[in-house]
């Protein structure tokens, strides 16, 4: 597991793309809403007179969209270069493959998240839970990390094909706008919009992050994204185990 | 004469290809609608802001803004398919049967017209089905579409320059990062007027403002800022065309 891990990681960092790619983006779009929307904190009832602040929780999802891309399309690559099979020949447990794949990808959340965290406090946010609310923030990106690589994983296994991973993206994308990402829900004008966003369950991880970063402890937001989040964990993984061992047959 | 044969049947073979092709037509048309979904739908509210007084409403505000950026990517997906001909080798034997080569690029430049007209369509069908207010008389909207196809002109100019140099799909991000960013670094959610700090002077600057500013004029019936706009947008096009012009003699030399 430890082997295949390392090799997770330095495969992710021996691509640049796979690296930059989820640091830049989310950043550039931060920077993009934060300030084009900065008049929406002129709303009356909008939770904070700072959008970066508010914005700051949807690189944590965005770079995790990555992160799903990223896994699904190197096990993909693997399927489809024959490792997978080589290693089934082998006495490796496939579990030991997914754990490995998916640290990687925990740690690339990680890095990303104390990216996001260093930039926001640059630009002058100060995150209202304090030291344990940055903590708990990390924890949160990792969970959040593996629940999203665990489906990308689970998307690799099932197809084979780094195309057809690739091809989930608009979906999650889809999911990601159609949410509270640019604007609190009790914001949203469009009752179908709104209602939409609340059966989003990605409104939910965002609003946990939000709430860490701008209310301080708010149990509801949290137990909500804690449980979403830990619910897509555990059915991600228990679907790409069953996919892998489909895959892995002897 | 020549030029014009080559133009039409590149022009031909790339519209053909995409109208038979769902996976190259529905994400040129469904990414306008989603993202005009996204943001008039999602940030409707924004009309409320202390100063904001586009007159049509925030509907109309985000067409415009959803209908030029369906113009400049409708052009760089074209780019795309100008690279994937390039890596089939189709793009080699086009180099030595076209008579005239410059031809090559207006056929380009005339598919990637025919295919943003078609997600204008679209898009504009779904902006008055949703309510969206008309305030501009017909000739402001000949003014607006016409706008957008300057757009969508420069857009595939650049993007047949970037593929012939590159001739690869690998180019793809160069193709589009630089598109992304100019469009963004418009008034995309709030007026000029409304944009604080950093993005207001980057936005000030941006060639782009003028057009969706202009654009937006158009749509509510109050045209603004309409010499400027045009004139920029001739400007890219013209810059444009001697860059993909460019490209293409690169390409030549690659053989």
């Amino acid at each position: 597991m430890y082997l295949l891990g390392r090799r997770s990681v330095v495969r992710t960092i021996r691509q640049p793309a796979n690296v930059v790619a989820p640091l830049l983006f989310p950043m550039l779009l931060l920077a993009v809403n934060s300030g084009g929307l900065k008049a929406e904190t002129q709303l009356p009832g909008f939770p904070t007179d700072s959008f970066v602040a508010f914005a700051l929780a949807v690189p944590f999802i965005q770079g995790a969209l990555f992160a799903t891309m990223n896994t699904g399309t190197d096990l993909a690559r693997d399927i489809q270069t024959g490792f997978l099979s080589r290693l089934s020949l082998t006495p490796m447990r496939g579990i030991a493959l997914l754990c490995g794949q998916l640290g990687g990808v925990i740690l690339l959340s990680l890095v990303q998240a104390a990216v996001y965290l260093g930039v926001g406090m640059i630009t002058g946010v100060r995150i209202a839970s304090g030291p344990a609310g940055v903590l708990t923030l990390f924890v949160f990106a990792a969970l959040v990390g593996l629940a999203f690589g665990a489906l990308g994983a689970f998307a690799a296994l099932r197809t084979g094909s780094g195309e057809a991973v690739q091809g989930l993206f608009p979906v999650f994308f889809v999911f990601l706008f159609i949410s509270s990402m640019n604007i609190p829900r009790n914001l949203i004008e469009a009752t179908w919009f709104r209602d939409a966003a609340t059966a989003n369950p990605v409104s939910y991880l965002l609003e946990a992050v939000r709430s860490l970063i701008i209310t301080g402890w708010d149990g509801e937001a949290l137990a909500l994204g804690f449980g979403i989040a830990t619910v897509v964990a555990v059915v991600a993984l228990a679907a790409s185990s069953w996919a892998l061992r489909v895959r892995m047959a002897r | 004469m020549r030029t014009l044969q080559v133009a039409l049947g590149v022009a031909w073979r790339t519209l053909h290809n995409v109208v038979t092709n769902p996976s190259l037509l529905l994400p040129s048309l469904i990414f306008p609608l989603f993202f005009f979904t996204a943001f008039a739908g999602g940030l409707s509210s924004v009309r409320h802001v202390p100063g904001f007084d586009y007159p049509s409403g925030y509907t109309a505000f985000q067409f415009v803004f959803v209908l030029l950026q369906s113009a400049a990517f409708g052009g760089v997906f074209t780019g795309f398919g100008i690279a994937r001909d390039f890596e089939s080798g189709f793009s080699r034997r086009l180099l030595l049967a076209a008579p005239n080569r410059t031809g090559i690029v207006y056929g380009y430049a005339i598919a990637a017209i025919g295919r943003w007209l078609i997600t204008a369509s679209v898009l504009t069908v779904v902006a008055l089905l949703v309510g969206m207010q008309v305030g501009g008389s017909g000739v402001d909207l000949v003014g607006l579409y016409t706008l957008a196809l300057l757009l969508n002109l420069a857009a595939v100019l650049w993007s047949a320059g970037v593929a012939m140099r590159f001739r690869t799909m690998q180019a793809g991000p160069v193709m589009q990062f630089p598109v992304f960013v100019v469009l963004f670094f418009a008034p995309v959610y709030v007026p000029l007027t409304l944009l604080e700090g950093w993005i207001h002077g980057v936005a000030t600057y941006n060639p782009l403002t003028r057009i969706v500013e202009a654009g937006r004029g158009f749509l509510s019936g109050n045209p603004t800022e309409v010499g400027l706009a045009y004139a920029t947008g001739v400007a890219l096009v013209v810059l444009f065309s001697l860059w993909a012009l460019r490209g293409l003699r690169s390409a030549e030399r690659a053989g």
